[in-house]
């Protein structure tokens, strides 16, 4: 892709610059943040501190020694030059694929979203597990990814009473995306099921299995195969 | 042989901090640290350590803790009634201590404070930081605050030995302006400009994620929008219209609307609300800001070439 991507630079902190490239949840904004994001990276100046990229916008902080003015400076040079081509659009390449024990005691929701879309559980679960995803962003909890390419016809409200407890790797739908829980949390979003992979572990470094701006696709799997998987990764940590 | 450091009584919040963790936010990792980076670099200094030793930062009222071995300690922040061995042991200035027991009590004309050792709180730094990340549970000390009967490793120290605590004449006093207001930078929001026209408390809710504030509430819109990044300092608006303004263990990304964020210079004040406390805000421009910021590092900078200057005399 190498459409210019028009953004607004605000002031998120004395230390931070937020880039606005829109102020809707779409695929095309989203692909310029993770762009943007990508390039950054690569041409890492040296007051770089952290880049985040959120569905519409990408926040760019910088060394508080550093004059925001000359940040600014550099960050409107590389958007008014927008040749996104010249580097890679994602972190990475390739799909990744999730193992998801969907249903049961895993998936609690999986019947009663079903029957809200007027779908057999196992349709929703094909549908659901044949999508290709992406990494949206990365939020509201450490590792919590929110993928954005769920079917639109899936999309399914949040609870009204939050659950209390969401068990960690809980595959959900909340609204027009899917996402997991990396930890045990409260949690409203719908539970279709669960993954056997650990997706936040602040020992590893990175400490998330995911990174913003991956492809991503869900892969059905037995109890069996869950079982097999969940403790190799207890032997791994 | 190597020290510890004994917690008797936990008192109300306190938790293992450093200044905090960077790189990791695309990861939904919060920055985390004290929330008042400047305070424990000034204690760290005080007792001879590196700028970002992990120090104890605790919250209105203080811990009860047993040193097994002589240890040198600064306290900087709200001061509290601090005593060791019921002795009266002064704050903003280095003081060697024997073995025994430190009681800090309740904090005086503010919410926290920080104490640094000499050779700092050793727990494994977990992303880069020792900070304790207390929504993510990780780091500091299992990601927790302090509890009663917990054993902190301490770091390689250079204490004297002495028999009874011993401090010099001098202290340094970093003490914020507590009256002016808080100043930010309005955002575009509409309701921007409005949050210094009226007066607010500090909620009895309020964290180490955001001040929470009380008053006439302001227009908000009626949902969250899409989810953006935000930031320590960063005022938020949610539908109820009282804002919140995040602090150091701010969520990466957040929903609500923003009017504005507090600007760098005056973060370190925001550590010291206390529940009930009026508040006010006055906007000022970008030039402002970067002036304010500039002025308190230099300030820091200057207080740290105090303290080398003095040290050599303990």
């Amino acid at each position: 892709m190498t459409s210019r991507a028009a953004c607004d630079i605000e002031a998120l902190a004395d230390d931070a610059w937020l880039l606005r490239f829109g102020d809707r949840i779409d695929p095309e904004l989203n692909a310029a943040v993770h762009a943007m994001a990508a390039r950054l990276r690569a041409l890492d100046p040296p007051w770089l501190r952290d880049v985040v990229p959120a569905f519409a916008s990408l926040a760019v902080f910088f060394d508080a020694a550093e004059d925001p003015a000359r940040v600014h400076a550099a960050l409107l040079a590389l958007v008014e030059d927008g040749d996104a081509s010249a580097l890679p659009l994602r972190p990475r390449d390739g799909v990744i694929e999730i193992p998801v024990l969907y249903g049961g005691e895993h998936g609690p929701d999986l019947e009663s979203s079903a029957a809200e879309l007027g779908l057999s559980p196992r349709e929703l679960v094909a549908r659901h597990s044949a999508g290709d995803y992406t990494v949206a962003m990365i939020g509201f909890a450490p590792g919590f990814p929110y993928l954005s390419g769920l079917e639109p016809a899936l999309a399914l409200p949040r609870l009204a009473t939050p659950r209390a407890r969401v068990a960690a790797g809980s595959v959900a739908i909340g609204g027009a995306q899917t996402g997991i829980y990396p930890r045990e949390s409260p949690g409203g979003w719908r539970l279709l099921g669960r993954t056997p992979w650990t997706l936040f572990d602040p020992r590893r470094e990175p400490p998330t299995r995911l990174q913003p701006g991956d492809r991503v696709r869900f892969r059905a799997i037995d109890a069996e195969e869950f079982a097999r998987r969940a403790s190799r990764q207890d032997a791994a940590s | 042989m190597t020290r510890q450091l004994h917690v008797l009584a936990p008192g109300l919040l306190t938790t293992v901090q450093d200044r905090g963790r960077s790189g990791w936010r695309h990861l939904g990792v919060a920055h985390a640290g004290a929330l008042d980076v400047d305070a424990a670099r000034i204690a760290n200094r005080l007792v001879g350590n590196d700028g970002d030793a992990a120090v104890l930062e605790f919250t209105l009222r203080g811990p009860r803790l047993r040193f097994d071995a002589p240890s040198r300690i600064a306290i900087v922040g709200a001061p509290p009634v601090v005593r060791f061995e019921g002795k009266t042991v002064p704050s903003g200035r280095p003081v060697e201590l024997p073995a025994g027991t430190l009681e800090l009590g309740a904090l005086r004309g503010g919410a926290r404070a920080w104490l640094a050792i000499d050779g700092g709180i050793d727990v494994e730094p977990v992303l880069g930081s020792r900070s304790t990340d207390l929504r993510g549970g990780f780091g500091g000390l299992d990601g927790r605050a302090l509890r009663e009967g917990d054993v902190l490793p301490l770091g390689m120290g250079s204490a004297r030995q002495v028999d009874t605590p011993q401090a010099p004449a001098w202290w340094i006093d970093p003490a914020h302006d507590t009256h002016l207001p808080i100043r930010y930078r309005p955002s575009a929001h509409a309701a921007a400009s409005a949050l210094a026209r009226r007066s607010w408390t500090i909620s009895a809710s309020s964290n180490r994620q955001g001040l929470r504030l009380q008053g006439d509430a302001l227009p908000a819109p009626g949902g969250d929008g899409v989810s953006e990044p935000v930031a320590p300092g960063t005022i938020q608006l949610p539908v109820d219209g009282c804002p919140i303004v995040l602090l150091a263990d701010a969520q990466t990304v957040g929903g609500y609307a923003k009017l504005g964020h507090v600007i760098a210079a005056d973060l370190p004040r925001l550590a010291q609300c206390v529940p009930g406390q009026p508040l006010h805000f006055a906007p000022v421009d970008a030039a402002t800001a970067h002036r304010l910021a500039c002025a308190a590092r230099a300030r820091i900078a200057r207080i740290g070439v105090m303290i080398d200057a003095r040290l050599p005399a303990i």
